[in-house]
């Protein structure tokens, strides 16, 4: 058997090393298109500011790992797959025959249509070679500006400002994290940016980028006009398709594919943020883009790779945890409610902390938190145990913050229930 | 034959000698917010429980690290954190779900339970034996164990 995996992030790595563990006699190959290898993006911030070294960032640590799991790693971009031959074309004109092909090529990152967006000086932040171009730049008394206070753009932010760059961020919309963060929650942690230094413009649009004497100037919608040495641009990512362009393969938002990673072409899957899959919390196919969801499609594509047709889907719960500047924010599931359920809040704007529960009857559908780090799991195992909160849910309309409790007291033999679950 | 902590909180009096053993064991100090077991508290019943990690084998930790910084310890079962690998990046904190990997501003990393190599400072500490050290075939484990991964789907 013949396995061909396109991407060699998580999702792909993940799925090449499961193939390996069920199947100890296939051909395993891995077409990455980065001179690198396997590295991890969550990790550029820490390379950023040189807590880690590149070798840091990289998905398994042992250089022999690859070679001893008999999983061969291929340099090149694939310009085309060939469904009948059962081909991946890489540019140059090598073929690679395939009996299963995994699609596992990520997201890139959307240029918004802008004047000026192609002016060397405007970078992403997506790759190893973008964060040797930013380190290079963004030094003590540089000037930066950062388009886009996603997800993304909030976690390179930190690096950025520790960078000792003088930091500017714009954000389109009302809030910062917008599609992670309700209101209460965006806009504290654009607070708490401002009160760390940072000039936070939301509800701005960059109009136009424009070389001006060896820099760059930003017109901003408002009317202001930045001076920037460079522009850092993190302003979305689109499910990463292209390998598919010959092919027709089901392609929505992202590739199509149903509970067993499978695409409407039945020896090609996919996985991780190209991947539109199954969501646990909607029921519909989504694409979430997160780190522990592409693993979890990484693993469950290989079963079926491999034949192992009984594993299937229950579906991935979106969740998200983001570090600004020490500030710790995390949102699971359904966190903006669902229509006839419950919520319950706690907040404290002086101290930045913040938390929100939303219920479905007595189950636990969704969750946001600020400046909470500890247990802060439970509320994904509360979600997708999909757990009957019985009393413990009106305890946690008065005290949200007992989660750990909920969840022990609702699973666990303690006080008058305990000969009961025996 | 591996062995693992067993907690029954009927036999839990509060005590949070677990939580001092535990940080002084790991970080130096005697600090329980340091601590990677936690004694909850259940006002309304009267009692205890303490909790930590399980070493459970679906390790969602572990798979959910995207550097490779969290590893089986072959010897003693437990899943690891590696401190200098981990960059602090928090995904295996929301990733388990029993709540069990916390992050630590001070370090800038995740900690979680190591079962102290195999020899559990927490155990030695509890004084009504309410956290012991058992083989994991142990049939009260294995309940525990049940009640706390109560239908988490698996994959």
């Amino acid at each position: 058997m013949q396995y061909v995996i396109i991407g060699a992030g998580p999702a792909g790595v993940t799925a090449a090393e499961n193939l390996r563990k069920i199947d100890r006699d296939g051909i395993i190959t891995l077409v990455g298109d980065e001179p690198e290898m396997p590295y991890s993006r969550m990790a550029i911030p820490y390379l950023l500011i040189n807590q880690i070294d590149e070798r840091g960032t990289f998905l398994r640590k042992d250089d022999e790992h690859y070679k001893r799991s008999g999983i061969a790693i291929v340099q090149g971009k694939v310009v085309s797959v060939d469904q009948t031959e059962k081909t991946v074309g890489l540019q140059g004109g090598t073929k690679i025959n395939y009996d299963k092909l995994l699609i596992a090529t990520g997201s890139t990152p959307l240029a918004p249509p802008i004047p000026g967006i192609d002016l060397p000086g405007v970078t992403s932040c997506w790759t190893l070679e973008d964060a040797r171009h930013i380190a290079r730049v963004a030094k003590p008394g540089s000037k930066v500006v950062l388009m886009g206070a996603g997800f993304i753009g909030c976690i390179i932010l930190e690096a950025l400002a520790k960078s000792g760059a003088d930091l500017t961020v714009v954000e389109m919309e009302d809030r910062m994290v917008p599609r992670m963060m309700n209101d209460i929650a965006g806009t504290m942690i654009k607070d708490w940016c401002q009160h760390n230094g940072v000039n936070v413009h939301t509800s701005t649009k960059v109009n136009s980028i424009s070389q001006d004497d060896g820099s760059l100037l930003v017109e901003l919608s408002t009317g202001h006009k930045l001076i920037a040495d460079m522009v850092v641009s993190a302003t979305g990512v689109k499910p990463n398709t292209s390998a598919l362009d010959t092919t027709d393969v089901k392609i929505e938002e992202g590739v199509l594919v149903d509970k067993a990673m499978r695409t409407s072409d039945e020896n090609i899957f996919a996985a991780g943020d190209v991947a539109q899959a199954y969501d646990f919390s909607t029921g519909e196919m989504s694409v979430q883009a997160i780190q522990p969801t592409a693993v979890e499609h990484g693993a469950l594509a290989a079963k079926n790779m491999a034949g192992q047709t009984q594993a299937t889907h229950r579906g991935s719960v979106n969740m998200n945890v983001l570090d600004t500047l020490g500030l710790i924010s995390s949102s699971f599931g359904l966190w903006m409610g669902v229509t006839g359920g419950d919520s319950a809040e706690l907040l404290n704007k002086e101290r930045f902390k913040y938390i929100n529960l939303q219920f479905q009857d007595d189950i636990l559908v969704g969750a946001t938190s600020l400046g909470l780090t500890q247990h802060v799991g439970v509320l994904r195992g509360l979600i997708q145990s999909k757990i009957k909160l019985g009393v413990w849910k009106e305890r946690l309309m008065k005290d949200p913050t007992r989660i750990m409790e909920a969840y022990l007291g609702a699973t666990q033999a303690i006080g008058f229930n305990a000969d009961v679950m025996k | 034959m591996l062995k693992a902590l067993q907690l029954e909180p009927e036999k839990c009096t509060g005590c949070l000698q677990c939580e001092m053993a535990c940080s002084y064991e790991n970080e130096g100090v005697f600090n329980p917010s340091k601590s990677r077991i936690k004694v909850f508290n259940f006002h309304d019943e009267g009692r205890f429980a303490p909790y930590t990690c399980t070493q459970c084998s679906e390790a969602w930790c572990l798979h959910a690290c995207p550097v490779e910084a969290i590893v089986v310890n072959e010897a003693t079962g437990a899943k690891e954190v590696i401190e200098d690998v981990c960059v602090g990046c928090k995904v295996c904190t929301i990733a388990c779900p029993f709540g069990t990997v916390n992050y630590n501003a001070d370090s800038g990393k995740v900690m979680k339970c190591d079962l102290c190599g195999g020899d559990p400072a927490c155990v030695t500490a509890c004084p009504t034996q309410a956290i012991t050290y058992v083989d994991s075939e142990h049939t009260g484990l294995e309940r525990m164990r049940s009640h706390a991964a109560q239908s988490i789907p698996q994959n």
